[in-house]
């Protein structure tokens, strides 16, 4: 159980909030604390709501650096944090190679 | 825990009802069987915000949402929620594609919907990237789409600062009577939440937990499955559909490319976790670039899946349960709950306190299923 009304401490800005984090989709720093701040709590919520490590690299540069904020910012072990889950296809790949897998002969 | 209102299932049906209940000042607990907000349906789906093609029964729900609510949901949530009211074109290539969309179209004027056939040309006019391919297309200007994650986040977001109390990896096994009415949620580790009313927007879950205070909904698990490309300029912002329904989409102000696909197989999934299954996105690649050749070198980077919850009429169910008063169900989307989501919230809202619906929601009743 998971209660998302639990006292954070409160948001302090910092001076490196406008750090780049996830290089892809240009996020920072202060952007990720202020996603726990207003309820992200989970790697897979701040995905969703920030769109960190869901670029091209599908966050194999950033994940661990994000992981590390939003611990920190909610007084838990990185390790206690889930990962977020990878999707197919694992490279980027364009339309007409993906179209090509043998269907659509009828 | 005792709360007004308990909500079971934090997906954007969920959250929108406690964002409405909580602006009207009534207490309220969500509680989320998973580990993340909103992780059904309502973070994976197409972000459609249609008109054309709904049943009749369900369309003033979403008219109304397109009128009154989706052109500021920005701004009340706090949270750029990318709607985008630039029209939907329903595309067909063939005679039996025209036919299709007639019907479609015919009936939405009915309704009094804006909404008519055009031609091929027509439809170029309004989107220079289509092929030839395209001879018919119906074409619905007050359509649009938004971005369901940011939305669903957003309406969590905005009821979280009202002090809507919301508590995931709590799942929910059991609704119990006290002298009659429902008002208890119980869930898998025994935790008991009290209120005088239980909103039930579980998804597909819903029909298990309905079963435990004798109430059934007929409705089935469907896997519906969409992928993401690469960021690219801008190039339009149509809603897209096609007669065949083998893809939908629009771009993205990330300027990525979200399209939804059915290749036929998805009533066949494999129960479990909502799994991609390969096939379906390649499928979809070639429907896709029949009617867009030039996306063909466009990079797909990403395919995700997610259950909805398909009801036996394709239309939901929201309503209060007259045999198990102090139940309200809301389940059975059947794949197009989120357009019509901020309308749905706002209903929920009214029926847990006994307000009036700002709709008449008879339609949607639970004991309607008579055949
Ligand atoms: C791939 C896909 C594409 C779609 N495209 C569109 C579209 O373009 N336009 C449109 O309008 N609609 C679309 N839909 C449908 C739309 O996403 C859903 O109808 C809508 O999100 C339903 O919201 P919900 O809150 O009822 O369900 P969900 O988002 O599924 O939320 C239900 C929540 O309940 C939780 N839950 C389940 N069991 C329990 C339990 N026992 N205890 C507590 N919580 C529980 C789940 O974890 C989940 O978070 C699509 C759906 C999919 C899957």
């Amino acid at each position: 159980m998971n209660d998302r009304s639990r006292e954070l401490k409160p948001f302090v800005p910092a001076p490196d909030d406008d750090m780049i984090i996830c290089r892809c989709e240009e996020i920072t720093k202060g952007e990720i604390r202020k996603a726990v701040h207003d309820g992200m709590f989970t790697l897979t919520e701040i995905r969703r709501y920030l769109r960190t490590g869901m670029g091209l690299c599908q966050g194999q540069t950033c994940t661990k650096l994000v992981k590390g904020i939003v611990a920190r910012e909610l007084g838990v072990k990185p390790s206690e944090l889930g990962s977020a889950t990878g999707r197919a296809p694992m490279r980027p790949i364009e339309m007409k190679i993906l179209a090509n897998d043998g269907g659509g002969k009828k | 825990m005792n709360a007004d209102v308990i909500i079971v299932g934090g997906g954007i049906i969920g959250c929108a009802a406690a964002y409405n209940l909580a602006k009207d000042g009534v207490s309220v607990i969500v509680l989320e069987g998973s580990a993340n907000i909103g992780n059904g349906g309502s973070v994976r789906n197409g972000g459609g915000v249609r008109q054309s093609g709904r049943d009749p029964r369900e369309l003033p729900l979403i008219m109304y949402a397109i009128k009154n609510i989706w052109p500021n949901l920005s701004d009340l949530l706090d949270t750029n929620v990318e709607y985008h009211q630039q029209g939907n074109l329903r595309l067909g290539h063939s005679e039996k594609n025209k036919q299709i969309l007639e019907g479609l179209t015919e009936r939405a004027v009915k309704c009094d919907l804006d909404v008519r056939m055009i031609t091929g040309d027509e439809a170029r006019e309004i989107n220079p990237y289509l092929s030839d391919a395209v001879t018919c297309a119906s074409w619905c200007p007050t359509d649009g789409h938004a971005n369901p994650l940011t939305a669903t986040m957003g309406y969590y977001k905005a009821a979280r600062r009202l002090g809507a109390h919301f508590i995931s990896d709590e799942k929910i096994v059991e609704l119990r009577k006290i002298k009659g009415r429902v008002c208890q949620a119980v869930s898998a580790s025994g935790n008991i939440y009290e209120g005088s009313k239980i909103i039930l927007a579980a998804g597909y879950e819903s029909r298990y937990i309905a079963s435990t205070v004798g109430v059934d909904i007929p409705m089935q698990p469907v896997l519906l499955e969409t992928l993401v490309t690469e960021a690219v300029s801008p190039m339009f912002w149509q809603m897209l559909g096609t007669a065949d329904a083998d893809f939908y989409g629009h771009q993205t102000d990330h300027g990525s490319f979200v399209f939804g696909l059915n290749c036929g197989l998805e009533p066949y999934a494999k129960p479990g976790k909502p799994v991609s299954s390969s096939i379906a996105s390649s499928a979809a690649c070639r429907g896709i670039m029949r009617y867009f050749p030039s996306l063909e070198d466009i990079k797909v980077i990403r395919c995700w899946a997610g259950w909805m919850d398909s009801c036996a009429d394709h239309v939901p169910v929201i309503s209060p349960v007259e045999e198990a008063k102090g139940l309200i169900l809301a389940c059975g989307f059947s794949g197009h709950g989120f357009g019509i989501s901020p309308a749905v919230g706002l209903v929920l809202s009214q029926m847990a306190q006994d307000k009036e619906t700002v709709l008449d929601m008879h339609e949607l009743r639970y004991d309607r299923f008579r055949p």
